[in-house]
């Protein structure tokens, strides 16, 4: 093993990241990944572009190929069908009362886009679109939310070039600052709340829960009582 | 198979007339103080079939299921949150349940493309990027690493996502059940990527499935470093198909959607992947419009099981059991406060059992209920002092457009009848 991994390793343990006992060699339990293998399976992109295999499609193809592979689902220009994802449109909705995020108005980077359609996509017939399909996918959902003109080329080259316009609209978690300090002072145990409870909302009145044929709550547990039990 | 219906078939008129004979018996009289028998039982006087005849030989059931008295306690959907069963989630009776140990047949399955079926033979697990050594581990290599065990509780980071706007679903197992805890058996991630070894610039890991979603998913060194596992065993039998057989990642504390199943590949990264289920799901829309991101923590959170609207109180007014769960993704379970009206008072439950790190807790309390009508709260703190919030709390900070992370306290009104009803009160 090399001198790289076990300084890497050493450096883990000595920042107390590691909690159990480590081991100190390797084991010599597996074999060498293959470069084919390895190219077989690594297949994320990145935002950086890392990852981006050599290719292109234009918004033309990637029309006809959305229609082919994604439009049962995602409508002709991706609105959406039924429940299924609207993958175009929202911009500006994010803080509606019902917001609609999309590709568009919501995904931050573009390599998300082509990673998940090359890897996961279509649905139920996930990787059959080869790297240039993929390509031409990405540039119409980039054309189906105004972010290009209809002859737009989407490559390898110029992936990186195209900003997302919610791009800037994540940031890590700040619960420990924004939460953690409020919930965590000491609960009030008696008389914390002024008033008798007033219900507010009911479940029951929506009636969206699966139910037995008597009307009560799938899964209610049965009578067990045995003065009842005469069924 | 099981010939557990035999007792009906064979003489069924004898069942019937010993059934309606102890209803008019009313040998059990609901209230408070012994009951008295007007007659005598005839299931304690006379001899019944199964105090005399055989029961299932041995060989009726090489691999047991749960008597058919039991066929309610299984998993339900909710056919109207998605478009496709395939990409879909289901719900943990934890009405039914009790303890802590999830049985892997009931407990809540969500999956991005189906259960795949994948054989130990046909296992490899990858390990590539910034190591030294990328590496191909077959799942006999896996068998071959130091084991490791834990018991950790694994919840959907939508789970009670459908109340965040308001009471909706009628029962726990739909409003908090996207659950599940089990004790896990495997090897430590961080062995694994020792094996390879991690070079100096490789910060994060991105792990994948082999099934055709992939569902990838970042999680930084340093946690990969400490407690996560590669799992092979659940509740001391191999995980069940639907919980990612023969190989699924366990990450105590965190989102479930973080635990891929059927692991196929680990990348290690200088960067996160930002896949899609961490920038398009997974992330939490604030009332800015902008969102929350990596938001990985399950926060401490607990609810009462039963009574519960599927678990109505039938019994009675008197002694009454009230039993539910609490956990935290930050640590250990210190105490589970219950209000019976509505939040005004709490009083202290007891905890059953081990309080664990990142696991679930059994909390129960013990009352005498006098009939009159509840509004029953349960609030979990955990060993960092954390306090379960209302979910008025919550939304006053994360507004109305969050779909993940509600750990509000739950509330279930109590009738008087013993029904129980999913309600918001003020």
């Amino acid at each position: 093993m090399s001198k790289s991994r076990n300084s890497a390793f050493a450096a883990l343990l000595a920042a107390g990241l590691v909690a159990g006992p480590a081991l100190a060699e390797p084991l010599g339990i597996g074999r060498e990944a293959l470069p084919e293998e390895i190219a077989a399976w690594d297949v994320a992109v990145l935002p950086d572009g890392t990852g981006l295999r050599e290719g292109s499609g234009d918004v033309e193809t990637g029309d006809e190929l959305f229609a082919e592979h994604c439009a049962s689902c995602h409508g002709d220009f991706a609105e959406g069908l039924d429940s299924w994802p609207s993958l175009a449109g929202g911009a500006g909705s994010l803080n509606d009362p019902r917001p609609v995020k999309t590709i568009g108005s919501y995904w931050p980077y573009l390599s998300t886009v082509y990673d998940y359609v090359h890897r996961s996509m279509p649905f139920g017939n996930a990787q059959v679109l080869s790297v240039d399909d993929t390509y031409a996918i990405t540039a119409f959902l980039l054309y189906s939310n105004g972010l290009v003109e209809d002859d737009f080329v989407l490559t390898h080259e110029n992936f990186t070039d195209i900003a997302m316009p919610n791009a800037e609209g994540f940031y890590p978690d700040d619960r420990p600052e924004t939460e953690y300090v409020q919930f965590s002072t000491e609960p009030c145990m008696t008389d914390c709340i002024p008033g008798a409870p007033e219900i507010t909302k009911r479940a029951a009145e929506l009636k969206v829960t699966p139910t037995e044929e008597d009307g009560t709550p799938a899964g209610t547990l049965p009578v067990i009582s045995a003065a009842a039990d005469a069924g | 198979m099981s010939t557990d219906n035999n007792d009906e078939t064979r003489n069924p008129s004898r069942r019937r007339f010993l059934q309606s004979s102890a209803m008019a018996g009313a040998g059990l009289i609901a209230g408070a103080g012994a009951a008295s028998a007007a007659a005598p039982d005839p299931l304690i006087t006379e001899v019944q079939d199964w105090a005399s005849v055989f029961g299932d030989p041995v060989d009726a059931t090489p691999y047991g299921m749960p008597i058919h008295f039991e066929e309610h306690v299984v998993r339900r959907n909710v056919e109207w949150l998605t478009e496709s069963t395939a990409s879909s989630i289901n719900f943990t009776p934890i009405h039914a349940l009790e303890g802590t140990i999830t049985p892997q047949g009931v407990a809540f399955e969500r999956h991005h493309s189906g259960a795949i079926e994948l054989s130990k033979p046909d296992y490899r697990l990858m390990i590539n990027g910034l190591v030294d050594r990328p590496l191909v581990f077959t799942f006999e290599d896996l068998l071959r690493f130091p084991r490791a065990m834990t018991t950790a509780f694994c919840e959907c980071a939508a789970n009670g996502g459908m109340e965040w706007g308001g009471a909706q679903l009628e029962g726990v197992q739909f409003t908090q059940g996207m659950i599940h805890n089990m004790e896990y058996t495997g090897v430590m991630l961080r062995d694994l990527l020792s094996e390879s070894g991690v070079k100096p610039e490789g910060k994060w890991i991105y792990v994948e499935g082999h099934d055709a979603s992939s569902n990838g998913r970042s999680i930084p060194l340093e946690k990969a470093m400490d407690d996560v596992m590669v799992a092979f065993f659940a509740n001391g039998e191999a995980l069940r198909k639907e919980h990612g057989y023969p190989v699924r990642l366990v990450v105590p504390g965190w989102e479930g959607n973080m635990w891929i199943k059927w692991l196929r590949r680990i990348g290690v990264y200088d960067q996160a992947v930002e896949s899609r289920e961490e920038t398009s799901k997974y992330t939490d829309l604030m009332p800015d419009g902008r969102a929350r991101k990596w938001t990985w923590v399950m926060d401490a959170k607990s609810v009462i099981t039963s009574p519960s609207p599927q678990a109505p109180i039938r019994h009675g007014k008197g002694p009454l059991v009230i039993t539910g769960l609490a956990w935290s993704g930050n640590g250990k379970i210190d105490r589970v406060d219950v209000s019976l009206d509505g939040g005004r008072n709490w009083q202290e439950a007891r905890i059953t059992g081990d309080a664990r790190p990142k696991a679930l807790t059994r909390f129960h309390l013990d009352i005498d209920w006098d009939g009159s009508e509840l509004f029953l709260q349960s609030r979990a703190i955990d060993d960092t002092g954390y306090v379960q919030p209302t979910k008025q709390a919550l939304r006053e900070i994360r507004g109305l457009n969050n779909v993940y992370h509600n750990n509000g306290i739950q509330t279930w009104w109590v009738k008087a009848d013993g029904e129980v009803e999913n309600v918001e009160i003020a």
